[in-house]
């Protein structure tokens, strides 16, 4: 576990299988009663000391680490590769009785897929780039697919889609069902991971209908936000589709993975979110194979609550090697 | 491997432990031996037992076993300082906030304090009780001011003894405190001998603050120091939160006191699930509901009854939560179930649990490491039982719960209602006509909706039947500290020989589910105006079943409906009037004219009243709604007062059946007959038969069936003190509410108290929060 990295090697992947309305209609949320559960989840649970800095470890094992912006060149792109590879300073993993580390994978764009297949070639870290029309999926049908295979063939291991929002706000599941099919055959042998931008469906139901008709169309792991809609990966929302994922499993046999993405920047939020995946689905969703942070800046934070764990004393960003 | 490398294989959580530190510090600077608070000042005891922290079984601290003179000094102290504290709102104001802002200020310690003392997880103490109790008092300071012009007609109580339980030690005694002192009342506390700490270290708050020597006293003590305060004279009401049993006992033994008396008791409150419902959430809440505290709450959503087409799957979803609960050290921030308080505890949940599995119950526990010091108990869930279960009907207070199913929304409600208690309720279905209309039919006095065990000091909380009387938290809460203004005015009769005798004999008979009918026994006896139906135990078994067979439909007849029907009757009285006046004149009426129209004024009133006795919208803090409905108590007894016979007789059934409640009457003893001529006027005006049943007798030889039935919810008695204090105490048997006014203490001719129609309710609190 320590120096396994590459997701796509142990992770089953989700075969899918045939729409069932009805049960994608059986999907209710209560808000209070969500947003209860996810406001009191940090009091009933903390990790302290040496917990606390092996759960930080795992949260960067499971970071996807992403530079999605629209000034990214292959010079801010290496440097991002570079800290994937070594997320810490050797000291510090030494302190700390590590080997070694690496991120989950990175996350770029197209346009940057093959530089960082490059780049990372021979450490097992994944490659994933967004796709589809990214982040509005509303570019025609036919150049989102053609898009995805042009990643698939620059060596994309993963393929982070968008969904068409449309779809889910107008309860037209077939049409979300047909599309997310359509993506994964095109995804061939790379894992899809399905971004449902949930910070536009307006409804926790949608989102866990949404969440449901994803995982039967096939999408290996569930995405909440692309990091550019208002609002991201909230608790309410997580806990939503990580409860769509525990129902997806008792009912297919198949554990499909999720990632929250957008706005996760401290490191307390990366514990929240792991003991969201303990808590509610077990700690088969500890592990990159089937968790990912998605996150640009929250790497540096947990640097610095590290150097805490080890000096004892509070630290600072630019002690840290930027990604 | 380094433990960092370990631990990142294994993923477990690792110990959190609260720092208990400061605590320690406090308990030694206190030598670990503690006095009483009495009169502004510390008094050493010179008795003392031993305080133990549950979770290890160790003593923390020697607490005093206050005496019975401690009590005197108390009580004494409390009467001294009453009036002055009673005439300063502005004062009581700023002296409650100093304390809210005090416990806001000291918060962890009361928290770690709570917890050692006892065995609660911390998260509660932190999240839960602290931060309530600091509500509690922000909330009640600022009705301090808002007394003279909100409640123009009452005053405060006195002194007031108030007796809590171990199980919310500190949040108790906020909902007990606050109230009593916002309107001007002075208390004896006496915190539960298991958790007697944190009432203490408050004592210190208040002396900090300079609340006025006097006004809160806090004594600790068994059940012997409880005593001495139930039984002194100096005490004008007693506010008890505890079991059934225990109020059952302060009820009769308080009986022939003039106390007020509020008793928040015991439940089992049923948790009910439909189909609908968002089930994970469902799921969720049930670890709030009996999860919470081990399952040592009062309210606990302890009766699961789930629809039965998801009742699988449910308990499925219930059986994987309860695995990941930890069992544990309640100091630890990651654990979610702490010590059950006392091994007499512990020992009852196993042999409960243990009777359950003996009568057919399939038991479930999850593997959970347990500690192997102190007292704990595993989360449990009992399947495969009924009804007539005794794990469903008894109350277990531990982390218990029995799950049952249901077919219908019908069928949820008779189970949900099938229990002598009736404390609270959930209700979970993401049908909002579901919701409401189970909300409305559930005998309790709070339903949570898609919710459960919320608390807030705006919310009144309290029971229906068994569970108690008396609300804490909101505007209802605060009567509980208030008395009606006194109001004297006596009502003589004249003797039968001088009013006008009958031309033709008159034979006069009871009033039962709208017929008049003959005396069981075929006695009769004397009053003014002739002789009348003797009623013995079994024409009042008759009335009350009569009455109870109208309750539900007249309970649920709206408000127009009923005041068209009050309305009636005045029309159909006005057109009797020369008839009613010769009846009032024959019945000794000192001023037969006077009368009638105070009568017709009478149900003038509550015709009015009918359709207008609103409930209220809380402003709870959070996205939603709290809603109150004054709810009809059901079937109940009144004895009329002896005089004005019949003003006297509408006065005080009116109010009853106004507000839904159909009512068995006994008209004055002295001076029946123009309650009897009224049953001519009650025929005709389209009362629904039972809801108001007419008997006269003798009163001491009704008040013992009709005090103790317990099929009534409530007994009126107007009549003698005596009479009065025999259904007080006779009222223990069901804990029904009672009110007692003799002779002589209410104007019945003049415009009636609003207090009619609040006793003639009862306050459910409906918590619906809601979410897009």
């Amino acid at each position: 576990m320590i120096t396994s990295g590459a997701a796509a090697a142990t992770h089953k992947r989700n075969p899918g299988m045939p729409l069932d309305l009805e049960w994608v209609e059986s999907f209710t949320a209560n808000r209070s009663a969500i947003e209860r559960r996810a406001a009191t989840l940090g009091g009933r649970r903390t990790v302290k000391k040496e917990w606390q800095a092996a759960w930080l470890l795992r949260a960067i094992q499971c970071m996807d680490l992403t530079t999605l912006g629209g000034d990214d060149t292959p010079g801010n792109v290496h440097r991002l590769c570079a800290k994937a590879k070594q997320p810490l300073s050797a000291e510090m993993l030494n302190s700390l009785g590590l080997e070694s580390l690496h991120t989950g994978a990175v996350c770029v764009y197209h346009q940057y897929v093959e530089d960082c297949v490059r780049n990372l070639e021979g450490t097992g870290i994944p490659v994933a780039a967004v796709s589809t029309g990214f982040p509005h999926g509303l570019s025609p049908f036919r150049e989102r697919i053609h898009e995805i295979k042009a990643s698939v063939a620059a060596g994309a291991d993963e393929i982070d889609i968008v969904i068409t929002r449309a779809h889910a706000l107008r309860g037209d599941w077939e049409a979300l069902y047909e599309e997310i099919r359509q993506f994964r055959e095109a995804c061939g042998e790379a894992h899809v991971k399905a971004i449902l931008a949930t910070g536009e469906l307006g409804t926790l139901t949608n989102v866990a209908r949404a969440s449901a008709v994803c995982m039967m169309a096939g999408a290996d792991f569930i995405k909440t936000s692309t990091g550019k809609e208002p609002v991201n990966a909230t608790l309410p929302v997580s806990l939503v589709m990580v409860r769509a994922i525990r129902e997806y499993e008792e009912m297919a046999r198949v554990k499909v993975g999720y990632k929250p993405a957008g706005g996760i920047r401290t490191a307390k939020q990366s514990l929240d979110f792991l003991m969201l995946m303990k808590e509610e689905l077990g700690d088969a969703w500890l592990s990159p194979s089937l968790f990912r942070l998605g996150a640009s800046t929250l790497l540096a934070d947990i640097e610095r609550q590290l150097e805490h764990y080890l000096t004892g004393r509070y630290s600072a960003f630019n002690r840290h090697a930027m990604g | 491997m380094s433990k960092v490398t370990e631990i990142l294989e294994t993923m477990e959580y690792g110990p959190a432990p609260e720092d208990a530190k400061l605590v320690n510090e406090w308990l030694d600077a206190h030598g670990r031996k503690f006095g009483v608070y009495v009169g502004g000042a510390w008094v050493d005891g010179s008795a003392h037992f031993a305080s133990v922290n549950p979770a290890t079984g160790e003593e923390i601290a020697q607490i005093t076993q206050a005496s019975a003179s401690v009590i005197d000094d108390a009580v004494e102290a409390a009467s001294a300082a009453q009036a002055e504290w009673a005439a300063n709102p502005t004062l009581r104001q700023q002296k409650l906030y100093a304390i809210a802002r005090q416990i806001q200020k000291h918060s962890r310690l009361f928290a770690v304090l709570e917890t050692l003392d006892n065995g609660k997880p911390i998260r509660e103490t932190r999240d839960l009780d602290i931060p309530l109790v600091a509500r509690h008092f922000y909330y009640h300071a600022g009705w301090a001011p808002l007394m003279e012009s909100e409640f123009p007609d009452y005053q405060p109580v006195g002194v007031c003894g108030q007796i809590i339980p171990w199980n919310f030690p500190l949040l108790m005694l906020a909902w007990k405190i606050a109230p009593a002192l916002a309107m001007g009342n002075t208390v004896i506390l006496k915190p539960a001998e298991f958790t007697s700490l944190t009432a203490l270290l408050f004592a210190e708050i208040c002396d900090q603050v300079g609340i006025p020597a006097g006004v809160v006293n806090i004594v600790t003590g068994d059940g012997e120091t409880g005593k001495a305060i139930v039984a002194h004279p100096g005490i004008h009401k007693l506010a008890f939160t505890g079991s059934t049993e225990v109020g059952r006992i302060l009820r009769q033994v308080t009986a022939e006191t003039d106390k007020k008396l509020s008793l928040e008791l015991g439940g089992k409150s049923p948790y009910i699930v439909f189909d609908d419902a968002d089930l994970d959430s469902a799921v969720e809440g049930l670890v709030d509901a009996i999860w919470f505290n081990q399952g040592q709450v009062c309210c606990a959503g302890s009766r699961l009854l789930v629809q039965e087409s998801i009742a699988e799957k449910a308990y499925a979803k219930i059986r994987t939560r309860m695995a990941k609960l930890r069992v544990g050290n309640p100091l630890d921030k990651v654990v979610d179930i702490g010590a059950i308080v006392d091994r007499t505890q512990l020992d009852r949940i196993t042999q409960l649990v243990e009777q359950g599995v003996q009568e057919g119950a399939t038991k479930f526990q999850p593997t959970c490491e347990m500690p192997t010091a102190g007292w704990f108990y595993p989360p449990t869930l009992l399947t495969d039982v009924e009804p007539a279960s005794t794990v469903s009907q008894v109350e277990i207070f531990g982390p218990v719960l029995v799950a049952m199913t249901f077919r219908t929304p019908a069928e949820a409600v008779a189970l949900a209602n099938n229990t002598p208690y009736g404390l609270a309720s959930s209700v979970w279905t993401q049908n909002l006509d579901v919701a409401h209309d189970i909300a409305a039919q559930i005998k309790a006095g709070t339903v949570w909706v898609n919710c459960t065990n919320q608390f807030d000091a705006s919310a009144g909380f309290g029971g229906y039947r068994e569970s108690g009387y008396g609300r804490e938290g909101g505007r209802e809460g605060l009567y509980e500290y208030l008395k009606l203004a006194p109001q004297l005015s006596v009502f003589a009769l004249k003797s039968s020989a001088d009013a006008a005798s009958p031309g033709l004999d008159r034979t006069h008979k009871l009033y039962v589910s709208g017929k008049q009918i003959r005396p069981d026994g075929g006695f009769s006896f004397q009053a003014i105006g002739g002789e009348f139906a003797r009623a013995n135990r079994k024409d009042v078994r008759n009335a009350v079943e009569a009455a109870e067979g109208a309750a539900q439909s007249w309970g649920s007849a709206t408000g127009f409906l009923r005041s068209q029907i009050l309305y009636h009757l005045a029309e159909n009285l006005t057109a009797g009037r020369e008839a009613m006046i010769s009846a009032l004149a024959q019945g000794g009426s000192e001023d037969a004219s006077a009368e009638f129209e105070a009568s017709v004024a009478t149900i003038l009133h509550y015709a009015a009243w009918a359709d207008k006795f609103d409930g209220q919208v809380h402003q709870a803090p959070m996205r939603g709604l709290v809603y109150t409905r004054n709810e009809p108590l059901g079937a109940c007894g009144v004895f009329a007062p002896t005089a004005p016979s019949l003003a006297g007789f509408l006065g005080a059934c009116l109010p009853l059946i106004a507000m839904g409640s159909p009512v068995v009457a006994v008209a004055s003893e002295k001076a029946p007959l123009a309650a009897l001529e009224l049953v001519r006027i009650i025929e005709a005006s389209d009362v629904p038969a039972g809801v108001w049943n007419v008997l006269t007798g003798v009163y001491s030889e009704l008040e013992p069936t009709l005090g103790d039935h317990l099929g009534l919810s409530s007994v009126w008695h107007f009549g003698s003190v005596e009479g009065g204090q025999r259904i007080q105490k006779l009222s223990a048997g069901n804990l029904k509410q009672t009110w007692t006014m003799p002779d002589g203490t209410i104007d019945w001719f003049g415009s009636p108290a609003k207090e009619f129609l609040r006793r003639a309710t009862q306050v459910k609190n409906v918590w619906v929060p809601y979410g897009a």
